[in-house]
């Protein structure tokens, strides 16, 4: 059991070192580097070489490679190019608001999802299942970018409910940033509850087939309580790595919401990192998006290994 | 009868299979809906150049914004194009960009796939740390990458996305070779001293195929989730070029009062996108595999 949590803990550093093989590998072979990217034309004799010795970029890109691992370990991630400040200190107030948006949304959406999802389960095929699971259908295929343009256009511009644009400082107040995030979190929590609320269902759906509750039935235990004791424990219990994949998941997908809201958070950075050719800031996103998505999945792959008996005595499959 | 007789009724043509399973996919109302917006899409994308009114790129300043009327039956953007041409013509692009991307993300992905569940041990371990790795940089990071490094032509987002999107497939694909790599036939073609390339070929494919191609299917509606969210970012493809994503997020600033010029493409984008979902789902079922349990890896 611990040499399981310790293999698998390893095997996220394995996969973390590899991501950042793969940034450093993928940010090096972009045409021109930083420092031609800073002095644009006067990117040549002196200066260049002045500014190369400045970012350090004048040695072999391996050692460099080693120097900003062991700095990016202990948090420092160097400095951005465009402002010119500790790239620690741009992802701090980005990781900040983030973090509220989607924290808002994973707490309006997990129990919505699971009463969406246990509802359309036993009422399998009848009329709530057959509506709210084609509206789930449209939640779930329609690009983050298309909803969150339909949210606005409804609820800010006709209605006039809600500002439909976020316009506050990066380092904004939770209070005043409040009533500007209501539609950003409406637009990602849709995505996120409607492939929840389906996943949710089928494994319902399965665990009542199964031959136990069959058997509770047919024991007499009452329909609720065969319900919550027999069914939702086991049925829940295979949702939580889905959950944690599609949160994951949503990380590409807050990129596009942000955008959209002009909300200032890590995907916005992302946009604008690349567009400025920012690539020390890439090069932390990365990692940093990275390394939600390795303990997202880690914490997942635990809580399923505690919770689950049966797990305990097996090896995992990889 | 002999017993060569019976073996030759029950193979069936090719054309037999795939009409049976289009049948049984459209016999569901889900499944009969998600397969005709897609027919109408792909037939729209390739009559739309013959039958669009105006011109793609004609810019007209004295029609700039023009509500939806006879003449521009979904009005006029804020250059003046009509909205109706640029709306029909808009799905071209993403279309074969995406058909032809998970073809290779298919083809990568699944063979790649099979290839690690049938050796194992070393290679394979290192192979899914990696792709595990990929997994982990989200898609839109790496793929904003990738374009900016190489720009937005046809050549470098085929394959960029095919590569993107062809990770998720190399797990299903495993998963899938690790179900049939215990069967009885895989163990007598080894015995029969079969090669890797004889067993992959003639035993594994033929019982992973459908598993792969649904992933296939499905992989199509993300990449085009994928690919329209890159356009609308700016890192698609350029202008003048139609297409819904760019459409979309050039009229959404003036959409307090030109609401028509981001309804179309957003109509047309959700429409396609929904029937891709929807024939895959139903192509899923008709095969006889259980997706509801997946995440959107």
């Amino acid at each position: 059991m611990l040499f399981l949590i310790i293999k698998r803990i390893l095997l996220g550093f394995i996969t973390l070192f590899i991501v950042s093989l793969i940034t450093f590998v993928g940010t090096e072979i972009l045409p021109g580097d930083a420092c031609t990217t800073y002095l644009e034309r006067q990117a040549f004799g002196e200066q260049l070489e002045a500014c190369y010795r400045r970012l350090g970029l004048n040695v072999p890109a391996y050692e460099r490679y080693v120097s900003w691992a062991v700095n990016a370990i202990q948090g420092d991630f160097g400095y951005s190019l465009s402002g010119e400040m500790p790239i620690k200190e741009v992802l701090g107030p980005r990781i900040k608001n983030s973090l509220v948006l989607a924290s808002a949304a994973i707490f309006i959406g997990i129990p919505i999802a699971l009463i969406l999802g246990i509802v359309t389960a036993l009422w399998r095929d009848k009329l709530p299942d057959v509506a709210i699971s084609t509206v789930t259908i449209f939640a779930m295929t329609i690009p983050e970018f298309i909803s969150a343009t339909l949210l606005i256009l409804i609820i800010a511009i006709w209605l006039e409910w809600l500002p439909g644009i976020v316009i506050v400082p990066t380092d904004v107040s939770f209070l005043e940033l409040l009533p500007n995030i209501v539609l950003p979190v409406i637009a990602i929590a849709m995505i996120m509850t409607a492939h929840m609320a389906r996943m949710v269902r089928s494994s319902v759906i399965q665990v009542m087939a199964s031959e136990y509750v069959q058997m509770a039935i047919l024991k007499g235990v009452p329909y609720w309580k065969m319900v919550f004791k027999h069914v939702l424990p086991n049925a829940l219990l295979p949702a939580i790595n889905v959950v944690a994949l599609t949160i994951a998941w949503l990380l590409g997908g807050v990129v596009v919401t942000e955008v959209v809201f002009n909300y200032p958070g890590l995907g916005r950075l992302v946009i604008e990192s690349i567009s400025n050719r920012d690539l020390p800031t890439v090069q932390a996103l990365a990692i940093i998006l990275a390394s939600i998505y390795v303990s997202i999945n880690l914490l997942a792959d635990l809580m399923t290994l505690m919770l689950n008996p049966r797990l305990k005595t097996l090896q995992i499959r990889k | 009868m002999t017993v060569n007789s019976i073996y030759k009724e029950e193979k069936k043509s090719a054309f037999q299979k795939v009409s049976e399973v289009i049948i049984t996919m459209a016999s569901r109302p889900s499944g009969f809906i998600g397969l005709s917006i897609l027919i109408f899409h792909i037939i729209l994308a390739f009559i739309s150049p013959y039958i669009a009114p105006y011109d793609f790129k004609a810019i007209n300043p004295t029609l700039m914004l023009q509500a939806p009327s006879a003449e521009y039956w979904f009005g006029t953007d804020d250059l003046g194009r009509d909205v109706f041409t640029r709306t029909i013509l808009g799905g071209r692009t993403a279309l074969t960009i995406t058909f032809f991307g998970s073809l290779i993300a298919l083809l990568w992905g699944g063979l790649l796939g099979i290839f690690c569940g049938l050796v194992g041990g070393k290679i394979d371990d290192i192979v899914m740390r990696i792709v595990d790795a990929f997994l982990s940089i989200p898609w839109i990071l790496a793929m904003l990458l990738i374009v900016s490094l190489l720009g937005t032509s046809t050549e470098v987002l085929i394959p960029a996305l095919g590569f993107f999107y062809g990770k998720g497939i190399v797990r299903v694909a495993r998963a899938a070779t690790h179900d049939v790599i215990a069967k009885d036939f895989i163990v007598s073609a080894r015995a029969r001293g079969h090669s890797n390339f004889s067993i992959i070929w003639n035993e594994i494919i033929p019982n992973v195929r459908d598993a792969i191609l649904v992933e296939g299917a499905m992989r199509w509606s993300w990449m085009l989730l994928g690919f329209s969210s890159l356009s609308f970012l700016g890192f698609g493809v350029s202008p003048p070029t139609p297409d819904w994503g760019l459409m979309i997020s050039n009229a959404r600033g003036l959409m307090s009062f030109a609401y028509w010029a981001v309804i179309a493409p957003i109509v047309g984008l959700s429409s396609l996108i929904i029937g891709i979902n929807l024939t895959a789902d139903a192509f899923a079922k008709a095969l006889g595999i259980d997706r509801s349990t997946k995440a959107p890896v």
